[in-house]
């Protein structure tokens, strides 16, 4: 029965991280070097997996291969070479920054850029035409809130004195909302 | 029997819905007002219906009635009842019929607790909502019916998919459809609302509540679809940017812009074509998810089985959906009356830049989910969009969105200065740059961008504090004073401060969980101990245990900690005999800052087995601030203001003589 | 008008998301077929100890022979590649094509009896036991066949088994045409 179930756990496992602890390199520096590469290369056989994370025979031949060429001295950028040459762009999680990937890349940031822009110029535009300003007040009107204020009552339930000095000056046109 | 009235109760729920999609938008135009009142009539006898429908798929699950296909297709008669229950949504025909159920459910609900809004808005929505039913009721019928039987019954199923026998992916999808189809009922009232020719503050305060129910439904469904991988996937990630996982997170980015934006349009009267365009795009979007998942056109972990027919009649509804009301915005929108007039340093201007940020990161995942499959139809070449891209670009976007998170709530409606609001700041800038540094040594001695992040989750934590300690006039009037201020706090500003302190939280748990997590791999004989963490650990004995419908292997680690026994693990590797499928089912300790992680892996010829540890530094922070952040928008959600004394349109006041 | 255009503009990237949509339908894509970055390119090397007992090594001096070549990469323990072999054996006997069969990952006496049993279309056999052959040629898994012209050129590749359909419509063309 234990045979059976490890059979069958061989052909049909999920996916978890599936490095082996007889893969693993000895010089932890490369090891840690083969994780990140291993993070960003795609596993060719599974649904959006990376080599690391996927049990997969080819997952296991990449990840073997990558740890051979870092052994041997490749530099990242090569070991990701290597790789592209073998199975193309597909296989790497991180698309290469060229011009067919120029819309992905930049694609958003530049709709944040014009939208921002956009939104500041119109902005702009409003405030030159003084719409956002409020009006400063002619004399006639400086007058009349004068007079209203020297008489008005904050609460007229309660008697307070007149509104303060200070909101008079500020000399805004009467609203009428609320 | 019964699951032929499930059938012919779906027939009927359609045609009501049809009756509900046309004669209450007639009635509206018309002003009608007994057309109108048919769709409250309506819509409470759809959900009648679908309800019924709904029960007797149940039922044929429960009884494992394996003459209805379906049943035999997901279901088994050894699998635990609650996995049985769960098993009807477990798949394509029974999640569309939840779908379908939530849907009328929603459209009872506005018909019940709508009864403030105007006739004429209402009975919209409510035709709108039974359109939308119609389209899911007609893809049911048409191509997907639960209901189909098979003949002779064979004597049992085929089971349910091992992953999803497991109540944290049980309750996943009710919880997404909620938020989904919640954010039907936001696009309802704004296709209502163009239809009219009128967004104003009161619209914005009817739908509030719609659009919080929904976001914190989604927020739940997320987050329990996240911590369902990271329990079960087996090596500490809680999210992978797979398409199905952006399906549902480019919703969630637009119903929080829709959220905020919906303020402004109710307290200034403003960004109201923002706002109507938010609410179609959060419901396209789930629309679109649900296409991607469906159709076959992208590949993913998630996915239920492909059918190109299926995927062209949700591209078809989809189309009808979002291209009738984006037609629809494109036509009316520009004709709404424009509102108050604001700076762009202001309270409206820091909720414009939200909403363009919130906008930008969903571009950004539509464009990364999408972008594979439009160049290889244009060019053939295949290219391939993972986790390495979304750091590199949705990432360093939140930067600036957390920055003025904290900001925005100090600056004044219509215009602000800026400094002043920094400087009430100062206390959480100082705070989050000194958490960075302390995060940045105490790790490994240099500054990382994970450090950075971390001052971020800070200065989100401390930002909104010191806000809401300022409403409350903290330390600076008497006690007596704030905790009277506090009772007058709205629950909506309570809301908000606990919902913008929880999103601290999640990304203190992701950056440390990502960045700083210490994971262990060893190959143990039992007996054998090691070291991790400043724990030992010893495997004492692998054994086989028997489940309900699965063989396992178990094993056990006695987890000590300075010598003394500190817990036990049991991790598994479960083998389901009836799909021949293996799950490995994860041990985790938790003491809330931390979560000791245990997984079982193969066995080696020599007796050995693979044992990986990990330790996951505030990792429980991801998802239990998650749930606050659904909690701060419950707690919205239950403020009186939404419930009674919803302004009714009142003239404009006459000015002054 | 500026501003009416720009109402317009969520609606036009409706439209033309939902045309690469409906296109990817309508032509049937498979998101999962990733094709060969080597079609186009020089085959690579070969360099594998012989499947058959008295066999010489193989190497890549058939695919600079000047005639095309298929190679084969096959196992054992692979179903698909049970259902594909047939096509092969009427391959290599009635069309005469020059097949290249490499054993992936397979032991070397159950490919041998394997294709005892079967029939043995192969002008030469090599055995890939480890693997490494089989990532320089940017396999994914068994069986994938290669068909190189007679330079040495990759001209077609197919991942799964091949089909009564392929053979017609491309593979005999080919072997034809490279003539």
């Amino acid at each position: 029965m234990r045979r059976a179930i490890a059979l069958l756990a061989l052909l049909f496992t999920l996916p978890a991280l599936a490095v082996e602890p007889s893969e693993v390199l000895a010089d932890p520096a490369l090891e840690a070097r083969a994780r990140t590469i291993g993070q960003a290369l795609r596993c060719v056989v599974c649904q959006n997996q990376s080599i690391d994370d996927s049990a997969a025979e080819v997952a296991h031949d990449m990840r073997r291969a990558v740890r051979e060429r870092l052994t041997a001295g490749d530099s990242n950028d090569q070991v990701f070479a290597f790789m592209v040459a073998r199975y193309g762009d597909y296989v790497l999680l991180k698309p290469p920054f060229k011009t067919g990937t120029l819309v992905l890349w930049l694609g958003a940031p530049l709709l944040l850029l014009l939208a921002g822009s956009a939104l500041l110029l119109a902005a702009r535009r409003r405030q030159r035409a003084g719409l956002a300003a409020p009006q400063p007040l002619s004399d006639e009107e400086r007058r009349r809130l004068d007079e209203l204020l020297a008489t008005a009552r904050c609460h007229p339930e309660r008697s307070e004195g007149p509104l303060r000095q200070s909101e008079r000056s500020l000399g805004l046109r009467p609203r009428d909302d609320s | 029997m019964i699951p032929e009235l499930g059938h012919f109760s779906l027939i009927l729920a359609l045609a009501v819905a049809l009756v509900q999609g046309t004669l209450p938008l007639l009635g509206a135009s018309r002003g009608d007002a007994r057309l109108m009142a048919l769709g409250r009539t309506a819509a409470l006898t759809q959900a009648f219906l679908v309800i019924l429908a709904f029960g007797a798929l149940t039922q044929a699950y429960v009884t494992s009635d394996f003459s209805v296909a379906n049943v035999v297709a997901n279901s088994h008669s050894a699998k635990p009842l609650i996995y049985k229950i769960s098993g009807v949504w477990g798949n394509h025909e029974g999640s569309m019929l939840l779908w379908a159920l939530i849907l009328s459910l929603f459209g009872a609900a506005v018909a019940i607790f709508g009864a403030n809004l105007p006739d004429t808005l209402r009975s919209r929505v409510l035709a709108i909502q039974a359109l939308i039913g119609v389209g899911f009721l007609a893809f049911l019928l048409f191509t997907s019916n639960p209901f189909e039987r098979l003949s002779p019954a064979p004597p049992d199923g085929n089971g349910l998919n091992p992953l999803l026998q497991d109540p944290g992916l049980a309750f996943h999808p009710p919880l997404l459809y909620l938020g989904y189809v919640g954010f039907s009922v936001t696009y309802a009232f704004a296709i209502a609302a163009l239809l009219e020719g009128r967004v104003d503050a009161a619209w914005a305060r009817w739908v509030r509540p719609w659009t919080l129910a929904a976001w914190c439904f989604l927020t739940l469904g997320i987050a329990l679809g996240s911590w369902w991988a990271y329990y079960i996937l087996g090596w500490g990630g809680f999210w992978f940017w797979d398409p199905v996982e952006n399906a549902s997170l480019m919703p969630w980015l637009a119903g929080t812009a829709l959220l905020h934006s919906a303020i402004v349009v109710e307290k200034r009267d403003s960004l109201k074509s923002w706002t109507v365009l938010l609410a179609i795009l959060a419901f396209s979007l789930s629309l679109l998810g649900t296409f991607l998942v469906r159709s076959g056109v992208l590949t993913s972990v998630h996915a239920f089985a492909q059918d190109p027919a299926r995927g062209m009649f949700i591209l078809a509804f989809l189309l009808a959906v979002t291209g009738g009301g984006l037609a629809l915005y494109a036509w009316r929108a520009p004709k709404l009356m424009p509102g108050g007039l604001f700076q762009p340093i202001s309270r409206e201007g820091a909720l414009i830049l939200n909403n363009l940020l919130l906008c930008t990161l969903a571009a950004t995942v539509l464009l990364g989910t999408l972008y594979p499959l439009f160049l290889d139809l244009l060019t053939g070449n295949k290219v391939s969009v993972g986790p390495p891209f979304f750091n590199a670009t949705f990432v360093p976007i939140c930067a600036p969105l957390f920055a003025a998170l904290c900001v925005g709530p100090f600056l004044g409606w219509k215009r602000a200065e800026l400094w002043p609001a920094l400087m009430q700041l100062r206390v959480a800038f100082i705070v989050s740059v000194i958490a960075a540094i302390v995060a940045s040594y105490a790790v490994d001695g240099r500054a990382t961008l994970a450090a950075i992040a971390f001052g971020f989750g800070v200065w989100l934590i401390v930002g909104s504090l010191v806000e809401f300690a300022g409403r409350l006039r903290l330390g600076r009037a008497p006690f007596a004073d704030s905790l009277r201020r506090l009772k007058a706090t709205p629950r909506a500003s309570l809301g908000m401060t606990i919902a913008h302190t929880a999103l601290g939280f999640v990304v203190l748990g992701a950056v440390a969980t990502s960045a700083w997590h210490l994971e262990l791999m060893h190959t143990m004989k039992p007996g054998e101990t090691v070291t991790f963490a400043g724990y030992q650990v010893t495997l004492q004995k692998v054994e086989e245990v028997k489940g309900a419908n699965y063989i396992a292997e178990r094993a056990t680690l006695a987890v000590a900690y300075d010598g003394r026994p500190y817990t036990t693990m049991q991790p598994e590797r479960r083998l389901f005999l009836v799909q021949r499928r293996q799950v490995a089912e994860t041990a985790i300790h938790t003491n809330l800052l931390r979560d000791f992680y245990v997984t079982l892996g193969e066995g080696d010829a020599n007796g050995g087995w693979v044992i990986r540890l990990y330790l996951n530094p505030l990792a429980p922070w991801i998802w239990l601030g998650a749930a606050c952040c659904a909690l701060g928008g419950f707690v919205s959600l239950s403020d009186r203001r939404l419930r009674i004394g919803a302004p009714s349109r009142r003239p404009v006041a006459q000015p002054a003589e | 008008m500026q501003r009416r255009l720009l109402f317009l503009l969520p609606l036009l990237t409706l439209a033309l998301m939902a045309g690469f949509f409906a296109w990817s339908l309508l032509v049937g894509r498979d998101p999962a077929a990733i094709g060969s970055v080597l079609v186009g390119r020089p085959a690579p090397r070969l360099d594998l100890p012989a499947l058959r007992a008295g066999d010489p090594p193989l190497t890549d001096a058939l695919l600079k022979s000047g005639k095309p070549v298929l190679v084969n990469f096959f196992a054992s323990w692979c179903a698909p590649c049970l259902a594909e072999h047939p096509l092969f054996t009427r391959l290599g006997e009635r069309e005469g094509a020059v097949i290249i069969g490499i054993a992936w990952k397979n032991k070397r006496d159950e490919a041998e009896a394997w294709l005892k049993r079967l029939g043995d279309p192969f002008k030469s056999a090599g055995l890939d036991l480890d693997g490494k052959t089989g990532l320089d040629w940017g396999l994914s898994g068994v069986p994938e066949t290669y068909a190189i012209d007679g330079n040495g050129i990759v001209r077609m590749h197919f991942r799964g088994p091949i089909t009564e359909r392929d053979l017609n419509e491309s593979i005999l063309p080919f072997l034809k045409g490279a003539e």
